[in-house]
C-alpha cells in the first residue's frame, strides 16, 4: 500500500505504546455482530500502472471534444485554457491545503479569494461577491432562498428561458422550505412574458441572459419592474464569457447575480467540477450564502485577510444558519481567477469577440442549409435551430460520423410543452474560440446529407 | 497601530515590542516576498494570452454591448506565474506537514488521481453529448457506485451531490419524500440531532424545513439513547447521527438507536464525513443506516484545494431507494444509459440536486484511490487511522487532558482545555503557538460540547515519525505553557507571514472586495 507509511514494527510500537494487544482491542465500541472479518468482494490492492491501465481504457471509451468537430453547449463551454493555470493550481501548496481556518498561514489561499471575489464583483458589475458555491445550478437555487429571506415573500418566478436543469434544481430545493415557484413557459425571446408574472407576492423574478436558446436580452425593464414591485431580480449567466462583451447584469438593474464560471479557467468535466459565482448588492450580504473573505489586519498592523461574517454559518448558528452550505468550490476559483488575471480586460474582451464571431459563422453556414430555421434573433456564442426532423435523432447521426453537433433541446425538458407546443425539433448550438473553420464547414455539410437522407 | 496606505503596507514604520521579529525596510522576509494584490498592478491593458485580432466589435448586439470598463487587470506569464508562487508559498498544505485538522481528514493527495482526472477522455467530455458518446465516463459511475455499495452494505447510491452538506441535503429530501408518499409527512415535522453533530446536520434538517430537536449526551460522549426514546414518536421524521462522532467515538449503540427509529416510524440518517475511520470493517448497513453521505473527497482523497471542490454521494436504503434524485445511471445489458429526468422510467424521484451529473472529476479520483488500495488496502486505512490517532491520545494523555479518557478513541484524539488551567493560555493561543513550531493548529472549540476542544485527526497517512515528530512539539509547548511562557503563546504566530489576525475588525466593517483609492484612474498605464 503506497499511500500508508506504518511498517509491521511501527504498528507494534504503537500498539504496545497504546498499552493494548491487537487493533481489534481498538475497535471493541464497534457492536460485535457488526464487525466484519476478512476483506469486502472487491479487488484487491493495485499497482499504479495496473490503475493507469484500467482508467485509461474507460476513458478511451469516451469521444473527447477535442477530438472531433464539437458544438455541444446549453450550460457548458469548451474553452482553451493556458497552461500555466492547470500548472498552478496543481501546485502543492494550493492543491492540498484546506479551507483557510487559520488565515496566518493560509494568506495565499484568502489573497486569491479575495481578488476573485473582486474579479467576479466587476464582472458581472456588482458592489460584492463570495469566494464561489458549488456550480451555477445551485447558486441559482441559494439566490431564490435568499431573496425570500430578504423580502420575507414566497414566491419565485422562472422566466422561461432558464436553463430547465436550472429550474429543476432550484425547484426542488427551494420547494422543500415551501417556497412557490411559478415557471413560466420555453420561448425563445422569453422575457416580455415576465414582468406580467411580477406581483405583490413575488420574491424574486429569476431571469437568464443569455438565455437557454442563446437570446442575449436588456433585463433593464424587468428590474424595473421587479423593483416597482418590491421583488428582486435575480440574473443567470450561463456562459460568464458572455459578460466580456454584453452589459453586465448590475448595469441592467440585477439585485443577484447566480452564474457558472466553468468557462474561465475549467474544463467540461461531463458537469463538474464547477464553480457557482454568486453576487449581489453590498445590501444584501448578511444574507448571503457561502463562504467570504474580507480584509483585515495583523497584529503588526499589516493588511491580511480572513474568512468572516461567518455568524451567518451553520457552525455556530446549527439550525439558524442562512445556508448548511460547507464546501465550496476553491480550487475551481483559482483556476477561474488564474485564467482571468492572464486574459485581463484586453484578453477578455477580445476572447468574447471570437467567441461571437465563430457562433455567427457557424449560424450563417447553418441558415443556408434548407429546411434549417435560425430561431435566435441576437446571441453571443450560442443558438437555437429548428429541424425538419427530431433533434435528438439528427444529433446521434452526426455522433456516428464523430461530429458532436449540439444539445437537442428535448434533453434539457420534454420535447412537447405543456400547450402542445414542439421543442423536440430545435437544437441548441455553440461555438467559442476553440471552434474552428474546418469543424463549421464539416458541420454544415454533415447536416446537409443527414437532413437531405 | 498604524493605517494603511493603498498597497497595504504601513505608511509609518512599525514599532514592534517584541524580541522575535525586526522588522525589514520593504516587507519582505528571505525568500517570503511581499506581494501586491493584482488589482495594484500597472497591468490594466496588459494581457497574458496570445489571440487573433477579432474582425468586428460586435456590431450586430448593438445596444447590448458593454462600453465602460470591466476593472479586470492583466499579467503576462511571468508575473502570473510570481504572483501566483509567491501566493502558494504564504500556506500551510499537507504536502508540507501534518494537518491535524479534526473532523477533516487531511490526508496525502495522490498525483495519480490528478493525472487520471485529467484524461481528455474524462475532463474534456460534455455533459451532454450524446450517451453513445460517453460509455466510459458512465461505466465509471457505475464501478464507483458498485464500491460504494459494497462498502457501505446498502442497495443503492445517488451520485449527484457535490459535497456532504449536499449530501446531507440529498439524504433528507429522500427521506421527506418517502413520508410524502406514505401520506405521513404532515405530522412528521421533527428530526432529532444530538448535540455532538456536525452544525451542518440541523442546518440542512431546518433548511428542508424541518423542526430541530436536540438529543442530549452521555458523559462518555455518546448519544444518550434514554433521552433518545423519550424524544422518538409520531411526530419525528428521522434522526440525523454523526458515526464514529465528532468526539472521534464510536456510537456503541448505533444498532439500538437504529432499531428505535425504524420502530418509530422514522429514518436513521448517519453522517458519513468520517467513514474513512472504519472503511471495510464496518458496513453503515448493518448498523441500520437508512441514508449516508460520503465525503469522497475526505474518504477516498481528492485534493482538498483551499476548501473544495468536494463530492457527496449518498447510500440509500432499499426503502429510500426509489426517492434518489435524477440523474442516474443504469445497465440494460444494451450498454450504459442516464436517465435524466425523473419522469423517466415511471420512478419517484424527488428531483434534480445540480444541473448536470455530479463532480465526474472526483469521482476518477476517488475511484483511482479506492483501486490503488483494494478491499485489502482500505480496510488497512481504518486501521492506521484510528491505530495513529490513539497513539496520539496516548502519547499526550499525561500532559494534555483527554477528553474521553476511558477506552479508545476512533481515527481522532480529543482534547479539553482542562490542563490549561490557571496558566491564562487559552486553546487559541496554544493552536496559534503550533504554527511556531511548523504545524497547522488541530480543530479549536469544536465540538462544542466540550470545553475548549482540540481536536487532533492525524489520518492513516502519516508515518510514525511524523507523530513523534508532533508529539514531541506538543510536549515541548505544553511544558512551556506550563512553565508560565505567557508571552510565547499570547503573541503567537511569531513566524508566519502575518501575526495574529483582527477578525472582529474584519467583520465589523466587511471589506469584501478591492476598490480604487481616491485619484487612482483604471485605465491608467
Amino acid at each position: 500500500m503506497r499511500y500508508l507509511p506504518l511498517t509491521p514494527d511501527d504498528r507494534t510500537a504503537m500498539l504496545a505504546a497504546i498499552g493494548v494487544t491487537s487493533i481489534d482491542d481498538l475497535f471493541v465500541d464497534v457492536p460485535r455482530a457488526a464487525r466484519r472479518d476478512g476483506f469486502v468482494d472487491l479487488p484487491r490492492v493495485m499497482g499504479e500502472l495496473e490503475v493507469e491501465r484500467a482508467l485509461k481504457a474507460l476513458a478511451g471509451k469516451n469521444t473527447a471534444a477535442g477530438d472531433v468537430p464539437f458544438f455541444c453547449g446549453a450550460g457548458a463551454y469548451r474553452h482553451h485554457v493556458p497552461a500555466t493555470v492547470d500548472h498552478i493550481i496543481q501546485r502543492s501548496e494550493f492543491l492540498t491545503s484546506y479551507t483557510p481556518y487559520q488565515p496566518e498561514i493560509a494568506q495565499g489561499t484568502l489573497q486569491y479569494l479575495y481578488e476573485f471575489q473582486t474579479q467576479v464583483a466587476n464582472l458581472t458589475g456588482m458592489e460584492v461577491a463570495n469566494a464561489s458555491l458549488y456550480d451555477g445550478s445551485t447558486a441559482t437555487a441559494e439566490g431564490v432562498l435568499m431573496a425570500t429571506r430578504v423580502t420575507r415573500r414566497n414566491k419565485a418566478v422562472f422566466s422561461g428561458g432558464v436553463h430547465p436543469h436550472y429550474v429543476r434544481a432550484s425547484e426542488t430545493v427551494v420547494h422543500a422550505v415551501g417556497v412557490e415557484t411559478v415557471s413560466l413557459p420555453a420561448a425563445i425571446d422569453a422575457e416580455a412574458a415576465v414582468i406580467d408574472a411580477i406581483d405583490r407576492d413575488t420574491a424574486c423574478v429569476v431571469v437568464q441572459t443569455p438565455n437557454v436558446f442563446g437570446t442575449a436580452t436588456d433585463v433593464t425593464k424587468i428590474a424595473e419592474a421587479a423593483k416597482a414591485a418590491g421583488a428582486l431580480l435575480i440574473v443567470v449567466v450561463t456562459e460568464a464569457v458572455s459578460m466580456g462583451l454584453l452589459k453586465s447584469p448590475g448595469e441592467m438593474g440585477a439585485d443577484i447575480v447566480a452564474a457558472e464560471g466553468q468557462s474561465i479557467g475549467n474544463a467540461l468535466n461531463y458537469g463538474g467540477p464547477y464553480v457557482g459565482l454568486f453576487a449581489c448588492k453590498q445590501s444584501l450580504i448578511r444574507q448571503m450564502p457561502g463562504r467570504l473573505c474580507g480584509e483585515t489586519v495583523d497584529a503588526d498592523g499589516e493588511r491580511g485577510f480572513v474568512l468572516t461574517l461567518s455568524t451567518r454559518e451553520q457552525h455556530i448558528r446549527r439550525d439558524k444558519a442562512t445556508s448548511n452550505i460547507c464546501t465550496n468550490s476553491g480550487l475551481c476559483c483559482l483556476a477561474f481567477s488564474i485564467h482571468m488575471s492572464l486574459l485581463g480586460e484586453t484578453g477578455l474582451r477580445k476572447l468574447a469577440l471570437l467567441n461571437h464571431e465563430k457562433a455567427l459563422a457557424t449560424r450563417d453556414a447553418l441558415a443556408a442549409i434548407p429546411g434549417v430555421e435560425i430561431l435566435t434573433p441576437r446571441f453571443f456564442n450560442e443558438f437555437a435551430v429548428r429541424l425538419p426532423r427530431p433533434a435528438a435523432e439528427v444529433v446521434e447521426a452526426l455522433g456516428n460520423h464523430r461530429i458532436l453537433a449540439g444539445v437537442p433541446y428535448s434533453r434539457l425538458a420534454p420535447g412537447v410543452g405543456p400547450n402542445g407546443e414542439r421543442w423536440d425539433d430545435v437544437l441548441l448550438i455553440a461555438a467559442t474560440e476553440t471552434t474552428l473553420d474546418a469543424d463549421i464547414q464539416i458541420l454544415a455539410k454533415s447536416l446537409t446529407k443527414v437532413l437531405g437522407a | 497601530m498604524s493605517t494603511m496606505n493603498t498597497v497595504g503596507r504601513p505608511t509609518a514604520p512599525t514599532v514592534v515590542d517584541h524580541d522575535y521579529k525586526h522588522p525589514t525596510l520593504t516587507g519582505g522576509r528571505g525568500l517570503l516576498q511581499d506581494e501586491l494584490l493584482i488589482f495594484e498592478t500597472d497591468g490594466w491593458y496588459k494581457t497574458g494570452v496570445d489571440l487573433p485580432e477579432p474582425t468586428s466589435d460586435g456590431g450586430d448586439l448593438g445596444a447590448l454591448v458593454r462600453r465602460d470598463p470591466i476593472g479586470l487587470p492583466g499579467l503576462s506569464e511571468p508575473e502570473a506565474m510570481r504572483h501566483y508562487v509567491r501566493l502558494s508559498q504564504k500556506n500551510h498544505a499537507i504536502d508540507l506537514a501534518l494537518y491535524p485538522l479534526g473532523s477533516c481528514t487531511m490526508k496525502h493527495n495522490p498525483r495519480l488521481n490528478e493525472k487520471m482526472a485529467r484524461l481528455p477522455g474524462f475532463s474534456d467530455i460534455h455533459p451532454l453529448q450524446p450517451i453513445s458518446t460517453v460509455q466510459g465516463a458512465l461505466e465509471l459511475m457505475d464501478t464507483l457506485a458498485h464500491w460504494l455499495k459494497t462498502l457501505t452494505g446498502m442497495p443503492a447510491v445517488a451520485m449527484s451531490p457535490k459535497a456532504g452538506a449536499h449530501g446531507e441535503l440529498c439524504g433528507l429530501m429522500a427521506i421527506r419524500a418517502a413520508h410524502e408518499a406514505s401520506g405521513q409527512h404532515e405530522v412528521r415535522r421533527k428530526v432529532l440531532v444530538p448535540t455532538s453533530a456536525h452544525g451542518t446536520n440541523p442546518a440542512t434538517a431546518a433548511f428542508v424545513g424541518y423542526t430541530v430537536v436536540e438529543v442530549a449526551q452521555t458523559d462518555d460522549g455518546r448519544v444518550d439513547v434514554a433521552d433518545l426514546a423519550s424524544r422518538l414518536g409520531p411526530d419525528v421524521a428521522a434522526i440525523m447521527v454523526t458515526n464514529p462522532n465528532t468526539c472521534g467515538l464510536f456510537e456503541r449503540d448505533i444498532v439500538e438507536i437504529a432499531r428505535l427509529t425504524h420502530e418509530a416510524g422514522a429514518y436513521f440518517y448517519c453522517d458519513g464525513a468520517n467513514f474513512n475511520a472504519i472503511v471495510g470493517r464496518v458496513r453503515p448497513g448493518d448498523l441500520g443506516v437508512d441514508a449516508m453521505h460520503i465525503n469522497l473527497h475526505k474518504t477516498f482523497s481528492t485534493p482538498h484545494g483551499g476548501g473544495g471542490p468536494g463530492a457527496g454521494p449518498v447510500v440509500l436504503s432499499e426503502a429510500l431507494a426509489p426517492f434518489a434524485p435524477a440523474p442516474w445511471v443504469v445497465n440494460d445489458g444494451d450498454g450504459f444509459k442516464l436517465i435524466e429526468r425523473e419522469e423517466d422510467e415511471a420512478a419517484q424521484a424527488f428531483g434534480r440536486m445540480c444541473a448536470f451529473n455530479g463532480q465526474m472529476g472526483m469521482f476518477v479520483r476517488a475511484l483511482s484511490y479506492m483501486m490503488s488500495h483494494g478491499s485489502d488496502g482500505l480496510r488497512q486505512v481504518a486501521e492506521d487511522a484510528v491505530l495513529n490517532a490513539n497513539y496520539i491520545k496516548a502519547r499526550l494523555s499525561d500532559v494534555m487532558s483527554a477528553a474521553f479518557p476511558d477506552g479508545p478513541c476512533m481515527h481522532e484524539a480529543l482534547f479539553d482545555d482542562e490542563w490549561l488551567k490557571g496558566t491564562e493560555i487559552t486553546t487559541l493561543d496554544f493552536a496559534k503557538a503550533m504554527i511556531d513550531e511548523g504545524f497547522h493548529p488541530m480543530t479549536m472549540y469544536f465540538p462544542l460540547v466540550v470545553h475548549g476542544a482540540m481536536l487532533i485527526e492525524p489520518t492513516e497517512t502519516e508515518s510514525k515519525a511524523e507523530l513523534d515528530r508532533f508529539i514531541h512539539a506538543l510536549r515541548l509547548l505544553a511544558a512551556a505553557a506550563k512553565a508560565g511562557e505567557v508571552e510565547r503563546f499570547k503573541g503567537a504566530p511569531f513566524h508566519a507571514p502575518l501575526r495574529r489576525l483582527d477578525e472582529t475588525r474584519a467583520a465589523r466593517s466587511p471589506r469584501l472586495r478591492w476598490t480604487a483609492p481616491e485619484g487612482h484612474n483604471m485605465a491608467a498605464e
